[in-house]
């Protein structure tokens, strides 16, 4: 059967299945914000990382899902977003001036990566970003008069709102919860743009998206660029949350961990992230006993993924209805 | 003037380890689309597989000819069967992401299963140092130079002067016009993979003297291979050559002159230079993009 007749089945079961998904989306969003008052600290702790990681995965599928290029460097924004946030917000700078500053540096940075890597092909853009990733871990980890080398820098305060204290972690997770429902809802409003169309047009097909006359460089450039940013905006989060800030977080492993959460939820999905995010965050706390072994069944499953399911957990429902309207 | 000599005997030293390992890297690359993230994991199996068939009690030259059966076989034939031959007809993307979780997965099965610690390599080379116009090289720098010289030469004789070779060139440079004259491709391609896992084994026996084996060794040479197979030209043998031993030496000098915190940095930097002022690296060729 041909590909147009499949896209018409799945359209026409799709309809009422939008509204459906839209209730079960809004019950698991309130579900999820319900959750931390079951929990002990550490568990709204866990969320609200999840809520943080979540900023910068989104980011990152923009990229990767729908700009189609590799980047293995989100971490390093992320940690860009974290130090900045450390240093001004103990410098007494307020919250709300750091979060558009350390998203307009992210975004500055990932152009200046991002330009000479995508000029000569875009698969270089995986090589940039990996060894600017490097870079930024030894800037951090040695100029210790401007990030506190391997110390960190400790003692990061927690930001207001309208006057209210956020230094409860119920406050915080809630605060938290709100900034990635607005981030994400931004990027699905970019996404449905002309603007966010192009991006899945070059994906899809770069040589006739360039003949529709979209400048693939520029426009995968400002994903990447924009991917960055968000990174950035978690960083601001994630500084504000653990209240201290030291390398580790931020090394080229966390880069690699945030581009296969992408990948394992299904690149180029809008919930893709959600559940890659889950994978790497919130599953690896309960599968605690396994310790190292989790990473090691976790990288050979990626090859696994790749080779049997390349679209991702989210691809599975949709391989099972095509299956069915092929039959 | 002296230091500056010993700088770049060691850094060259450093940089034909690169060599080999972007070697290995462009190898895969010519003859095959194949893009291996894993190539820093590539270096550091053979080198607990060497360490385990000298505890075994091997010598350790018989531990790098077995390591390098062993390392044919899994590295080789076992990575082309399992990763490569389903995953690449559907493009470079996912086998980059299958060679990134293979990285993974190679490095946490290393620490989870036997041990996170570093552990000590015997050196192939005597210790010690010799001085030359107020240098003090040491034995095992130019032992190493050698060494990776007579495998590098012997790759190039075997790729020019022999039949096989010639067809792997072939393979490499137009994959479609080899198989109408008659070359088995697959073959061929089998052959790569090989030598990639050779090169991996002796880039470990070069390199764990100095590193330490440990389950992250990769990290710092897989980056590196990569950048210096850019910086050199993607698609050209030699350039994988200079682009190792240009980053070895400007990673030593930097080091002394500016900052050893740095050094890390040095190839990241010489290769957004090379990509923005030849973007087809220094000894490379222009592609022409295929529709």
């Amino acid at each position: 059967m041909s590909v147009v007749a499949d896209d018409v089945a799945l359209a026409r079961t799709r309809r009422p299945l939008l509204r459906t998904a839209n209730i079960a989306i809004a019950i698991v969003v309130v579900a999820f914000a319900l959750l931390p008052l079951l929990l002990k600290s550490y568990g709204t702790y866990l969320c609200t990382l999840f809520c943080v990681t979540l900023m910068a995965t989104y980011g990152l599928n923009l990229t990767v899902g729908y700009a189609g290029q590799m980047s293995l460097g989100q971490a390093a924004f992320y940690g860009i977003g974290a130090y900045i946030a450390a240093i001004a917000l103990k410098a007494g700078i307020s919250f709300y001036l750091v979060l558009p500053v350390a998203a307009i540096v992210c975004f500055v940075v990932g152009l200046l990566i991002g330009f000479p890597a995508l000029r000569v092909q875009h698969h270089y853009l995986a090589f940039a970003t990996l060894g600017f990733n490097i870079l930024v871990y030894l800037v951090m980890r040695n100029e210790e008069k401007i990030t506190g080398g391997t110390y960190g820098i400790s003692g990061v305060p927690r930001p207001t709102l309208f006057g209210l204290s956020l230094d409860g972690v119920l406050a915080f997770f809630w605060f938290t919860l709100a900034a990635t429902l607005i981030l994400i809802a931004l990027l699905g409003w970019l996404l449905r743009s002309p603007w966010g169309r192009a991006f899945a047009a070059l994906r899809d097909n770069p040589i006739r998206a360039e003949s529709l006359g979209i400048n693939i460089t520029v426009y995968t450039l400002l994903a990447f660029a924009i991917g960055a940013a968000c990174a950035g905006i978690a960083g601001v989060f994630f500084a504000a949350l653990v209240q201290f800030v030291e390398p580790a977080p931020f090394h080229f492993a966390a880069s690699l961990m945030m581009l296969l959460a992408i990948i394992v939820g299904g690149s180029g999905r809008f919930f893709g992230p959600v559940i890659g995010t889950v994978v790497i965050v919130l599953l690896p706390e309960w599968l605690r006993f396994m310790q190292n072994w989790y990473l090691a069944i976790f990288g050979f499953a990626v090859v696994a993924l790749m080779i049997w399911l390349p679209g991702g957990v989210l691809s599975i429902p949709e391989r099972f209805a095509l299956g069915k309207v092929r039959r | 003037m002296g230091e500056l000599l010993q700088l770049i005997v060691s850094g060259t030293a450093a940089g034909a380890i690169y060599a080999l390992a972007a070697l290995g890297f462009t190898l895969l690359w010519q003859a095959s689309g194949t893009i291996n993230f894993a190539q820093g994991e590539f270096v550091m199996v053979p080198a607990f597989i060497m360490l385990f068939c000298m505890s075994a009690g091997a010598p350790l030259w018989l531990a790098f000819l077995a390591t390098c059966v062993i390392a044919m076989l899994l590295l080789g034939v076992l990575f082309k069967r399992i990763v490569v031959d389903p995953l690449i007809r559907h493009g470079v993307i996912p086998l980059v992401i299958a060679s990134l979780g293979l990285s993974i997965g190679l490095k946490q099965l290393m620490r989870a299963g036997y041990s996170a610690q570093a552990f000590p390599f015997p050196s192939p080379f005597p210790s010690g140092h010799f001085a030359i116009a107020g240098a003090a090289i040491s034995y095992a720098d130019v032992g190493t130079l050698l060494f990776a010289a007579i495998i590098v030469l012997g790759l190039q004789a075997f790729l020019e002067r022999t039949v096989t070779g010639r067809a792997m060139q072939a393979v490499a440079q137009n994959t479609d016009a080899a198989r109408v004259l008659g070359i088995d491709v697959r073959r061929m391609v089998l052959y790569t993979f090989l030598i990639n896992a050779v090169l991996a084994v002796v880039a470990a026996l070069l390199v764990t003297p100095a590193y330490l084996a440990k389950f992250d060794m990769g990290d710092s040479i897989g980056p590196k291979a990569f950048f210096a197979a850019i910086i050199g030209g993607f698609n050209q043998t030699r350039g994988a050559l200079l682009g190792g031993v240009l980053i070895g030496v400007l990673e030593n000098v930097v080091g002394f002159y500016v900052s050893p915190a740095y050094k890390e940095g040095v190839a990241l930097i010489l290769f957004l230079v090379v990509i923005l002022v030849r973007p087809e690296g220094l000894l490379g060729k222009a592609e022409e993009r295929k529709v």
